[in-house]
């Protein structure tokens, strides 16, 4: 009993907190009731998500059709498509939301301490569950229209929260610029949405899936979706808005931002796979996703070595990791219609790309709340002027060693064990593009090692003797994701076994997301 | 009119011009929205005041529509809010003098 209920609680109840913030703020509530009410509603969240996977992984897709009758009823009496929102979980929107509410937790606990200097806390946390809510009702829904006003959801409130630094001309700057692209690509979604939607008549994504037919209506509605959700998703040739975003959002959204830009990257995956499938062309989509994957990584990394700053450092190493994403999928993608091939190694490829979509959001999170516990305590995220840090704030230190390892694929860290995945994978698909991806790992390694020389080794500045190590919740947030990162890379087939494997599966089996809306016809 | 916003937002170098051709692009997709649903000759689906015997428009692109016409709303009112903040700022709209992020 209940359990039918929560792929919507899962989005309902951060929604709810969202809107009893202003409430508690105006009554007067206690010192930390907002903090408590926002860590409260995502743990619930988080609880309700691993529940939600067990259920996925035991019944397969779960259904919510809201404003039926019963939940699971996907066509009303007599109705031949389905004419609710319905919110569809399977194994891959299963994995990604658990992957994002864990971010948006240690993010939301690490928010407690980071923003006691600021003003304007409770319009903070009332847009950070915005932004989860946006990221997480991407993933759960199963309808293309409902798809789109999450996507809005979650990037009106990531502008606002990138802009929340306002006394900065920098933040301003880049809000704006995140703001007009995202913008413009959110209207190709929803054009894309149109054209599929006057072909088919309807907006479910299962029921456009089943009636697809591969029409020139189509591949304009796949190009413009292709387009804007891999720009959305930080990859390079559409990236120019990433780095500034990133760089100069309040550390604590950084690190949500990466599971919100990783949402965009799993609507890539879902049009790609469940809404269009083997009907078009998996090859040339599968060879366009890979080269977006090579020229992300490539590009990232090496804008990265010459940045001097660390979140925009970490914000170019964001778009290289995405590439490796992009890659294993992308092979995964491009052998969809080759049984053999897809078995011998496409399978492979694509575990490895999707078990690296929730390491990168892990480590990534990790090292970007690190950044911020630096400037919160240094004032600085200049790397020139930035020393010894490691004297004053160890536990910093060790985090930050923790996720740079991971970033640069050392084992045991989580890192490690996806990026061999993808090397063994695509190797056999394209030794070229596995030999690019390690390089890339090298010189991932390298930027790393840059910043850690400089910023934390090295003999105690003058100017840094006073700085203290950072407040509990800032630590206890980093510890969230560093447990994390060190689980993973301790037990990654365990991982790999209970939770990427339903997720390749999911997203390879369209047959089965299509049934479960439409059931027999 | 979608290429007139395009080009609006490619090639003004004037804020408030780029959020103007933002809003034209949204107004060009709500239009494209609604002649998907239209029908020759038929009237607006509201089942209770509708004359006997005649065609409706498709109701669905016009709540898609409505749905898309308020998001576009709420980020024209905050691109606007936060380009005053950046004039405060920089005392231009120009973006070509608002260069303090690079790399």
């Amino acid at each position: 009993m209940g359990m039918e209920h929560l792929p919507i609680l899962v989005i309902a109840i951060p929604l709810f907190a969202a809107f009893l913030i202003p409430l508690i703020s105006k009554l007067g509530g206690g010192r930390y009731a907002k903090e408590g009410l926002t860590v409260g509603s995502l743990i619930f969240s988080l609880i309700a998500m691993i529940l939600l996977f067990k259920r996925v992984v035991s019944l397969g897709p779960q259904i919510y059709v809201l404003g039926a009758m019963l939940p699971s009823l996907s066509l009303p009496s007599g109705m031949k498509i389905p004419i609710r929102i319905i919110l569809e979980v399977d194994g891959m929107s299963a994995f990604m939301a658990l992957s994002g509410t864990i971010a948006a937790l240690a993010g939301a606990i690490y928010s407690i301490a980071f923003l006691e200097k600021e003003t304007g806390s409770d319009r903070y946390y009332i847009l950070f569950l915005l932004m989860v809510v946006g990221m997480l009702g991407m993933e759960l829904t199963g309808d293309a229209f409902n798809f789109f006003v999450f996507l809005e959801i979650s990037s009106i409130a990531s502008f606002a929260l990138i802009a929340f630094r306002f006394y900065q001309a920098e933040s301003l700057e880049a809000s704006i610029k995140y703001m007009v692209i995202s913008s413009l690509g959110a209207m190709f979604v929803l054009i894309a949405v149109g054209f599929l939607y006057g072909k088919y008549d309807a907006l479910n994504f299962a029921a456009i899936a089943k009636k697809m037919s591969f029409s020139w209506a189509d591949k304009i509605a796949l190009a413009l979706l292709l387009v804007s959700l891999a720009m959305k998703c930080g990859a390079v040739p559409l990236h120019m808005w990433l780095p500034d975003a990133y760089a100069e959002a309040p550390a604590s959204v950084t690190a949500v931002l990466v599971s919100v830009s990783q949402a965009s990257l799993y609507g890539l995956f879902r049009v790609c796979f469940s809404l269009f499938g083997v009907k078009m062309s998996t090859l040339t989509v599968g060879w366009m996703v890979i080269i977006f994957g090579v020229l992300s990584m490539f590009i990232g990394v090496t804008m990265a070595l010459v940045q001097k700053e660390i979140k925009r450092l970490m914000a170019f190493h964001a778009i290289s990791q995405t590439g490796y994403m992009l890659l294993g999928v992308g092979v995964g993608l491009a052998v969809l219609g080759n049984p053999i091939a897809l078995k011998s190694y496409g399978i492979m490829a694509m575990k490895g790309g999707i078990f690296h979509i929730i390491n990168h959001a892990m480590y990534k999170g990790l090292l970007f709340l690190t950044a911020g516990a630096i400037f919160f305590r240094a004032g600085t995220r200049d790397l020139n002027k930035l020393g010894g840090l490691a004297h004053n704030m160890p536990w910093t230190t060790v985090y930050f060693i923790i996720g740079a390892a991971a970033i640069a694929g050392l084992p045991p860290f989580n890192g490690f064990a996806s990026k061999l995945m993808i090397y063994e994978s695509v190797y056999r698909f394209n030794p070229l593009l596995s030999i690019i991806a390690m390089i890339v790992s090298v010189l991932t390694l390298a930027s790393f090692v840059k910043i850690f020389q400089s910023a934390f080794l090295g003999p105690q500045l003058p100017e840094y003797k006073n700085v203290k190590e950072v407040p509990k919740s800032m630590l206890i947030g980093m510890g969230v994701l560093a447990f994390v990162v060190i689980f993973f890379g301790l037990f990654p087939d365990l991982i790999v076994k209970s939770i990427v494997d339903p997720a390749a599966k999911a997203l390879v089996n369209q047959a089965s997301y299509i049934s479960k809306v439409m059931g027999g016809m | 009119m979608l290429g007139l916003g395009l080009y609006a937002i490619l090639f003004n170098r004037n804020l408030i011009k780029i959020a103007i051709g933002l809003t034209i692009v949204e107004s060009a997709v709500n239009l494209f929205l609604i002649t998907l649903g239209y029908v020759k000759g038929a009237v607006a689906p509201i089942y209770t005041m509708a004359p006997a015997g005649k065609k409706m428009v498709l109701p669905t692109p016009q709540a898609l529509t409505l749905t898309a016409i308020v998001i576009g709303l709420a980020t024209t009112a905050l691109l606007l809010s936060l380009i005053i903040m950046a004039y405060k700022h920089y005392g231009t709209l120009d973006v070509r003098e608002m260069r303090r992020l690079r790399g």
